[in-house]
């Protein structure tokens, strides 16, 4: 881990990472010590992650189970909290059967590579004032260079099936992956625009500070940010192939799609890497939007950063969940509609917003509030429009059964 | 470090040689990727990042895409005749060529002296430079990359779209 | 050996292997992978001239930008290529470059 200067009046709690970590390292010789840390942040990261993926399962079967009137897991360990070890256990020891047919080798990288590279994408997402496992200059760059694996997974995992159904549903996974990517990159482009960073360190902290020490300056209190970050999360959403848009392997509609001829735990990895990249593309998200690791308010930070950004990170999280119980499926041209015809281009127009706020940096005054009116305008007027001709001549649902 | 630079020859030039080598298009086209992923390490080895990050965006991203998109289009269902002694003349002959065009290029390299640098360090570029040189001397030139994608995307969509108007049964 | 004679090297034997591929597959994918090849062995020369070329000015960015330029410039020749290929195909269901000799569809 790269750390910057310390800065003096630091509590022990903030700085206890690297507390840890020089302690691990000063067990061993000075040349070895660069590796002995990079290590350090690779078992970090893995376990931590790793952790949380095994939570999260848990804690979408229990979100899901509430809000569907159910107590979900509660059998395992004290509130169902050894479900997810239990179901890896069960993961490994399933059979995995791999068609005669399929190409092998390629039937056995797709999951290997797609949970290598979702693990890559989080090298790069700064998780607190000093924890940054890797600082690169294009950092943001990176992060969507390591996503961009993905795609090319679904198809090998689709064409080395030798299933025809496979094959099919990973061409259908394809042009949504494909058409949602541009929403996703074209969001976020304001933001490096403004900011003239592609480091994510230097985009966190282009986001320091309060205004009337009140509201943060998170890019996500700023017309075109709030409207940069519902395309953000809206296409993340479809990138990580949740619910609405879990078309991919729609298991109660098609069988399991790309996945339909895996099994046992090169299942369980294809299904390990959707929750890396859920996680991965939240906590972009929070550093994007949501200003990474600061705290909300002045008197907040004595809650060390990392927690901050952990709090966000959870709470982004839980909405993906939340999302997932409460809205039904597209159906796949509504899906092509909304991100080529909605999400396309309010994102481009979301760049004019973004470049009308920083021209009119210097409004003061009444300008300020004619600054703020415009702004919304602009983020607004389009949202309205092209929601509206997306859902021309579509009526309230029609309930013939259920009572009114 | 020039082993470093070893190893990535090896990988590029072995996984370029075999995919152009394969009956099988959609392995040639994924030992491409590959290869392209070599390259993007060759760049990141070099010291340019950006470049790196960029070339894997771009080709393992979406030419890669496109490229297998082609491929499953344009995939016949008969199996492939068998290899004529036609074309294997030509693939000889090709191959020759390229062994010819490698022996002079190589020989070029090897007999020039390059000029060698006096200061072996690393030109450090950052993002910023590269952006300030991009919307600065070079704006006109990013002006037209700009056009060409377009019209390349333009063009490429009519090329590839088919005449017929979509069947109205299938239409939602 | 320097290490700019290595990365020339390199490059060469990629261009080489990007021509003999172009020229003796009849597949057009391939052959449009061959070029692909041959124009990603140009880049690689950018970089390694930038690298190690004669006395690099400390801020020179100028290798770089031939290369993301080139790097744009093949997408949109991928893009536009392979549509080519599909049209091609539409035409004689066939993407053989021998058998695509006429211009009359």
């Amino acid at each position: 881990m790269i750390l910057a200067a310390v800065t003096p009046p630091e509590q022990l709690l903030e700085r206890l990472p690297l507390v840890l970590r020089d302690l691990v390292t000063g067990f061993f010789p000075e040349p070895l010590r660069w590796l002995v840390a990079s290590l350090l942040a690779i078992v970090a990261i893995l376990a931590v992650f790793g952790l949380l993926f095994a939570f999260l399962t848990l804690a979408e079967r229990k979100i899901l189970g509430r809000i569907q009137n159910r107590p979900g897991p509660n059998r395992t360990g004290w509130f169902g909290l050894l479900q997810p070890f239990a179901d890896g256990i069960k993961m490994l020891t399933k059979e995995d059967i791999v068609p005669r047919a399929a190409d092998q080798l390629l039937h056995f990288l797709a999951p290997v590579v797609l949970v290598a590279a979702a693990l890559m994408t989080f090298a790069v997402i700064p998780y607190g004032r000093h924890l940054v496992p890797v600082e690169l200059d294009a950092a943001v760059l990176y992060f969507f260079a390591a996503g961009a694996a993905t795609e090319l997974v679904v198809f090998m995992a689709g064409w080395a099936s030798h299933n025809k159904y496979a094959l099919l549903a990973a061409m259908r996974a394809l042009a949504q992956f494909i058409s949602y990517e541009l929403p996703l990159l074209l969001s976020l482009v304001p933001v490096v625009m403004l900011t003239g960073s592609l480091s994510t360190t230097g985009i966190v902290a282009a986001q320091a500070g309060w205004k009337w020490s009140l509201i943060p300056h998170w890019h996500v209190f700023t017309p075109w940010g709030f409207a940069g970050f519902a395309i953000f999360m809206v296409a993340a959403l479809a990138e990580s192939n949740r619910s609405p848009f879990d078309l991919p392997e729609a298991e109660s509609e098609l069988i399991a799609g790309h996945l339909t001829e895996y099994s046992g735990f090169k299942y369980a990895l294809f299904f390990m890497a959707e929750y890396f990249g859920m996680t991965a593309l939240s906590g972009m998200a929070v550093t994007l939007f949501l200003g990474g690791w600061q705290a909300p308010l002045p008197f907040l930070q004595f809650i060390p950063s990392y927690a901050w950004f952990g709090l966000k990170l959870l709470a982004l999280l839980t909405g993906f969940i939340w999302i997932r119980a409460t809205f039904p499926r597209l159906r796949m041209d509504q899906l092509m509609h909304f991100a080529w015809k909605f999400l396309v281009p309010l994102a481009l127009l979301n760049l004019g917003t973004a470049a009308f706020w920083e021209f009119t940096h210097d409004w003061s005054g009444p300008l300020q509030l004619a600054r703020w009116a415009l702004a919304l305008a602009f983020v607004a007027g389009p949202f309205v429009a092209l929601g509206r001709r997306l859902t021309a001549g579509l009526g309230p649902r029609q309930y013939t059964y259920a009572a009114a | 470090m020039n082993a470093v630079l070893v190893l990535i020859a090896l990988l590029m030039v072995a996984s370029a040689a075999v995919a152009l080598s394969l009956r099988n298009i959609v392995r040639s086209t994924l030992l491409f990727v590959v290869n392209w992923f070599g390259l993007a390490l060759f760049y990141l080895w070099a010291g340019a990042e950006f470049v790196a990050f960029a070339q894997v965006l771009v080709y393992v991203g979406a030419v890669s895409m496109v490229t297998l998109f082609a491929v499953l289009l344009t995939r016949r269902s008969l199996d492939e005749p068998g290899i004529s002694p036609e074309s294997r003349s030509r693939a000889a002959a090709g191959i020759i060529t390229g062994c010819a065009v490698a022996g002079v290029l190589a020989g070029a390299v090897l007999r020039t002296k390059f000029p060698v640098a006096s200061t072996p360090a690393i030109p450090t570029v950052t993002v910023r430079d590269i952006g300030r040189e991009l919307m600065g001397p070079q704006a006109a030139g990013l002006l037209v990359v700009g056009v060409i994608l377009t019209v390349a995307l333009i063009g490429a969509i009519v090329l590839a779209a088919t005449d017929r108007p979509a069947n109205r049964e299938d239409a939602p | 050996m320097t290490p700019l004679q290595g990365c020339l090297l390199l490059s060469c034997t990629l261009f080489s292997v990007g021509l003999a591929g172009a020229l003796s597959r009849s597949n057009a994918i391939l052959v449009l992978l061959g070029i692909e090849l041959m124009l990603n062995a140009a880049n690689l020369n950018f970089i390694a001239f930038w690298r190690y070329g004669p006395s690099p000015a400390p801020g020179s960015v100028n290798g770089v930008i031939f290369v993301v330029f080139s790097i744009a410039v093949a997408a949109a020749e991928a893009a536009v290529g392979l549509a080519l290929v599909i049209a091609v195909y539409r035409h004689q269901k066939n993407i053989r470059l021998q058998e695509a000799n006429r211009l009359k569809g």
